[in-house]
């Protein structure tokens, strides 16, 4: 497979008391699910029984496919799948708005910020807001507190934004990031 | 922070280049140790560099390493006044939360000063953290202030929304912990706030809490309808952002439909018109032109639909409405979306179960058929497979069966197994014929063999032996089943079995000599496993029965010395024993022995129960389920292998099946080289030879239900355990459980003729101590002692540890009576003197014969018994609930004939019989008519003598 899979720092794991998956279990959940999602064709539907793994029939991975990501959430019943959809995808259009014409390096550069805005879009698994204006705000909020307090943190970021705009297009596709096992912290559950 | 990431990365990346595990260990164990001297220098670290590490210290714990220190810092963190310190913070702490009291009370402080501090930004972070952990000791210490901040009139937006998602959380992990009380009522009003957020997350919430306590948010039900109307009908202006490509609000639409989906629909007529066109416009609005290209349009815009749809699914009150869905579900079942496919399907399912919409549902059979043959993606195919499921009755299912069989020849390997099951279930459940039963069955374990699993089989051999006028055809396709030259293990399983017991039925036909049947089955045999070895063995030993001209032929096979010498100790005892039985008994004691097994209890089919236990409870969708569930007591012992713990003699579930580990050899497990004398001994002793080698004899001592845990008085009183439910259930049944307690299991095993019957009663020690001066004796008062006959042989005074004893009892009816005897057992117990009495369960219906008659003759014969005195007549309430088909089985089983078609009214039963005495014999006629609107059923009875109508009357009147 050739496509770089991000998908990781997105899956939210399920468990059932809200205590945290042992670490082992969690990468586990996330190799198979990108094993599961990322052989499915083109045009088949954006729904997966997840089986035992994911905590049995109630729950259910939704996924969309994004040029070489994937963006995979698992939600219980009380949720309603086309609404899921859409929830990928204010999170990817806010992403490109934070990041200006997001590519796969500022997610990993930037986990932290990825992680910031999810949080506040989902938190401890259920949906906080979907406007993305709204999103939008609270981000640009928290950066401006962010550059208020550390005068120095333009450099680093500057740095990636030069590298994007090198356009080299191998680049981001070879960076293999399943190698580097990057562990996810027990972010809330999806419900 | 931005910059402390950037170090972290390199860490990362100076890892990921082909380093080795050790270099990588190697440079964190440095990092590490560069940390841990900086926390415990003398120099104070300012917040930055504090910030720093404990970031790096949060990465390396990613990375999958512990992290043992640090916490202390993190915790200062969170009370620095700077928005990143505090966010690494509380970051390091919600993934590293430790149970260390001393710091949850530090966490705790700093969390409530957050909340107190009226800075939104800090009191978000906090709710997060509270949310994100959502441990108990969290809720524990905040549910109480949570709800304040909820409903406190100058709280921010964005901490409103916040607050409200974090009570859902920890209402979620700890329900106990959420007090309910008068924020109750301002949350419900939060529907009507500004802020289109407060309202999502609001919804949210109160659509969990509204579940668990629908009384206090009733409220919310008229507000929610008036909001959805305002957004509905709006010409999306008013909306803020919230427009989503077009569609107005379609998070909180569909939100706020979930929420109506807690309630019945609004009684205010007023509330109900509005709700009734909010789903009209919806639907309506599927109808128009997109109003955009977009995906993501039509997405949101179906979302709504499709919440809609159940919400009109959950009310099942407006045929319209009801109507307008399934058309439009209909629609997207042909739609180029897949997805849109798949939630159709889905939405269908539960559709199929309304009443008002079944046949709607149903002509869309073909365009599912299809979608089940041409679907690229199985999780659609698996809603196709479901959706049959749900929308096939009497009418559709050969053609629904044949499909499913069809697809199973194809079907993904991960749904074969659940397919088998419903193919299973509905030829069971909607066949009108039995040899289509039998063909189904048959085919699929021709497909899918390895996916048929036990219950399937099982399934098949309980119908074929309770209908008489499928086992001829049954035997006769088995056996043509069995020519192909491979077939699988399960075919051979319910061929042996079933040629075993009826096999004799087509042995008329030369081409299926009794000789060319033994030879078929015992070419498969050297194929098969040891379980399917040990059935065919018990089949060849019933052949010796059945057929006496190739007793010598099987007798040669079980001589020789790949079976007596059979290294699996099951197959060579089954060996040694048959042929020791074959050698020894006379014809009439291996008649007997070898009976052909009597009908199986009615009982519900243990499939389905296997079919809920993989799909996740409520997930079968289907109308009976209810009454399934009921039963589900009896399908529990539908497991062969549940034998009690003293009766254990024999590990392979299918010999079970065959009832052989039950009768002969039930005195604990005794070893193979005993056993043949064993078996000697018990066929000396003809009079308690005669066990027929019954079926179900281990669910009778299984059943979990009768396992009463009363204790043994140990005063020598002689009470009557008159458990009433316990003899009540024997009226209709005659093998079973009749007595339990911690230190005596008492079952029993009857067959009754004419005026004849014969009671083995067994007596089971489940101590490990000896039971001394064992003696059992069965008195009949007065009254009953010249109407009934009992003779009884001593059994042995000593029941050792773990044993089981039996006793028969030969009864005779002499005339009609009333009482029942009493089991009175006394022994010696670690000391002790035991005394108990039972009813013994030998009631007048036992004598009963079925008489099979016309509708006109049991008119004329109901006109002939008109004296008021051979009338009598029962009105009583429903004690269990009411099901045709159990209770047709309790009329069979309490001995009268069930006639059908004889009742103008098809809902009423009628039966009859006749009931042999020694002296006479009396005919009976009886009559139950439910009413299932009362839950109450009158019962008549008219025999040719007042006392027996009143004494049938009595008995049958306590089964229902």
């Amino acid at each position: 497979c050739g496509a770089t899979c991000l998908h990781a720092p997105w899956q939210r794991c399920w468990n059932e008391e809200g205590v945290p998956v042992s670490e082992d279990t969690q990468q586990q959940i996330i190799r198979e699910t990108f094993h599961l999602v990322s052989k499915r064709d083109e045009n088949v539907c954006n729904f997966l029984e997840g089986g035992l793994l994911i905590g049995g029939s109630d729950n259910k991975l939704i996924y969309r496919h994004y040029a070489t990501l994937y963006f995979v959430f698992c939600v219980d019943s009380s949720e309603s799948e086309l609404g899921i959809l859409d929830l990928i995808q204010v999170f990817v259009e806010t992403l490109d708005k934070c990041f200006e014409n997001v590519c796969e390096l500022d997610l990993i550069f930037h986990v932290d910020k990825v992680h910031n805005i999810l949080a506040e879009m989902v938190m401890g698994g259920m949906v906080l807001e979907t406007n993305m204006n709204e999103i939008v705000t609270q981000i640009d909020a928290q950066n401006k507190l962010e550059k208020s307090e550390a005068g120095l943190a333009g450099a680093p970021a500057r740095a990636v934004s030069a590298v994007k705009n090198m356009n080299l297009p191998e680049i981001p596709r070879n960076i293999n990031i399943g190698d580097i096992s990057i562990k996810v912290p027990n972010l809330p559950t999806f419900k | 922070m931005i910059q402390t990431e950037a170090s972290c990365c390199r860490i990362i990346f100076g890892m990921g280049k082909g380093k080795s595990k050790e270099a990588e260990i190697k440079r964190i164990n440095k990092e590490l140790a560069n940390i841990r001297s900086k926390f415990k220098g003398d120099k104070a670290l300012d917040g930055y560099s504090k910030k720093k590490y404990v970031c790096k210290l949060l990465f390396i714990f990613l990375l999958g390493h512990d992290i043992d220190f640090g916490h202390m810092e993190a915790v200062n963190l969170l009370s620095s006044n700077r928005y990143t310190e505090k966010q690494i913070g509380y970051l390091f702490i919600s993934v590293l939360v430790n149970s260390n009291s001393e710091l949850i009370r530090l966490i705790n402080n700093a969390i409530k000063n957050d909340l107190a501090s009226r800075n939104p930004t800090f009191m978000g972070l906090a709710l997060h953290c509270i949310a994100n952990v959502g441990s108990r000791e969290m809720a524990e210490a905040f549910a109480g202030e949570i709800p304040k901040i909820l409903v406190a009139g100058d709280t921010m937006d964005s901490v409103k929304q916040s607050a409200a998602l974090c009570l859902l959380r920890l209402y979620r992990t700890s329900p106990d912990l959420v007090p309910m009380g008068d924020w109750t009522s301002r949350v419900v009003h939060l529907l009507n706030d500004q802020h289109l957020g407060v309202v999502t997350a609001a919804t949210s919430l109160i659509t969990t809490l509204a579940q668990k306590n629908p009384e206090e948010f009733k409220t919310s039900v008229s507000l929610a309808v008036s909001r959805l109307s305002r957004i509905v009908t709006s010409a999306s202006t008013d909306l803020q952002d919230y427009t989503y490509y077009f569609v107005p609000a379609p998070w909180l639409s569909v939100k706020l439909l979930r929420l109506l989906q807690c309630y019945p629909p609004p009684e205010d007529p007023a509330v109900r018109g509005r709700l009734t066109e909010c789903l009209e416009t919806i639907l309506n609005k599927a109808q128009e032109p997109p109003k955009s290209k977009k995906v993501q349009h039509s997405n949101a815009k179906n979302a709504v639909l499709f919440e809609a749809i159940s919400l009109i699914i959950h009310h099942d009150s407006e045929p319209n409405l009801l109507v307008r869905a399934c058309n439009q579900l209909g629609q997207f079942l042909q739609h180029r979306e897949t997805n849109l496919r798949y939630l159709a399907l889905e939405s269908m399912c539960t559709l199929a179960s309304s009443e008002f919409s079944h046949e709607a549902v149903k002509t869309h059979i073909e365009t599912v058929i299809n979608a089940l043959k041409t679907e690229r993606d199985v999780s659609v195919r698996q809603r196709a497979v479901d959706l049959l499921y749900a929308m096939c009755d009497r009418s559709n299912a050969q053609q629904i069966v044949a499909e499913m069989l069809n697809y199973l020849e194809t079907a993904d390997y991960s749904i074969r197994e659940e397919i088998v099951l419903k193919v299973a279930i509905l030829a069971e459940k909607y066949a009108v014929d039995y040899t289509w039963y039998v063909d189904t069955i048959l085919n699929l374990i021709r497909i899918a063999g390895d996916y048929v699993s036990e219950e399937v089989w099982y399934r098949v051999i309980q119908i074929v032996i309770n209908r008489d006028d499928v086992q001829g055809y049954a035997a006769k396709t088995v056996f043509e089943a069995l020519q192909a030259p491979a077939c699988h293990e399960n075919l051979v399983k319910v061929g042996g079995y079933i040629l075993g017991e009826f096999g004799n039925l087509i042995a008329g036909d030369p081409r299926s000599s009794p000789l060319i049947q033994f030879n078929l089955l015992h070419s498969k045999f050297h194929l098969c496993s040891v379980p399917t070895r040990a059935l065919l063995l018990s089949t060849y030993i019933k052949f010796v029965n059945l057929f006496p001209e190739i007793k010598t032929t099987i007798q040669d096979v079980l001589r020789s010395d790949s079976q007596l010498k059979n290294a699996d100790v099951e197959l060579q005892q089954r060996a040694v024993e048959y042929l020791r039985l074959s050698t020894i008994a006379s014809t009439d004691i291996l008649a007997t022995v070898l009976e052909e097994m009597p009908p199986f209890p009615e009982r519900e089919s243990s499939i389905l129960a296997k079919l809920k236990k993989k799909k996740g409870p409520g997930t079968v969708t289907d109308l009976e389920e209810i009454k399934k569930e009921r039963s589900s007591d009896m399908n529990g012992s539908a497991e062969p292998a549940s034998v009690n713990a003293s009766a254990v003699s024999t590990p392979s579930p299918s010999a079970d099946l065959l009832g052989l580990g039950a009768a002969p050899l039930t005195n604990s497990a005794p070893p193979p080289s005993s056993s043949g004398s064993l078996l000697v001994d018990v066929f000396s002793d003809s009079a308690s030879a005669v066990a027929p080698l019954a079926p179900g004899s281990d669910d009778n001592f299984a059943s979990p239900d009768l396992a009463s845990s009363e204790v043994v008085s140990e005063e020598p009183a002689d009470t009557v355990h008159d458990a009433d439910e316990l003899f009540h259930k024997f009226v209709c049944k005659n093998n079973g459980v009749l007595f339990e307690n911690q230190l005596l299991q008492i079952g029993l095993k009857s067959e009754f003729r004419q005026n004849l019957g014969r009671m083995f009663i067994f007596y089971g020690n489940k101590t490990s101590t000896q039971f001394l001066n064992f003696t059992p004796t069965v008195i009949c008062s007065d009254d009953l002692q010249p109407s009934l006959n009992l003779q009884t042989k001593p059994v042995d005074p000593t029941v050792d540890g773990g044993a089981q004893v039996q006793q028969v009892v030969n009864i005779e009816c002499v005339s009609d009576f009333m009482e029942a005897p009493i089991l009175n057992i006394q022994f010696r117990y670690g000391g002790t003197f035991q005394n108990l009495s039972v009813k013994l369960p030998i009631t007048l219906n036992k004598f009963f014969q079925p008489t099979e008659m016309s509708s006109q003759d049991f008119f004329q014969r109901w006109k002939q018994l008109s004296n008021p005195k051979q009338e009598v007549q029962n009105i009583f309430k429903a004690k269990h609930p009411m099901d045709a088909e159990i209770t047709k089985a309790k009329i069979i089983g309490f001995g009268s004939a069930l006639l059908e078609e004889v009742d103008p009214n098809p809902a009423n039963f009628v039966g009859a019989g006749i009931i042999h005495t020694k002296t006479t014999q009396i005919g009976c006629l009886l009559r139950l008519e439910p009413n299932l609107q009362a839950q109450m059923y009158r019962l008549t009875l008219r025999t040719s003598k007042e006392a027996v109508s009143q004494r049938l009357c009595e008995l049958l009147s306590e089964q229902f």
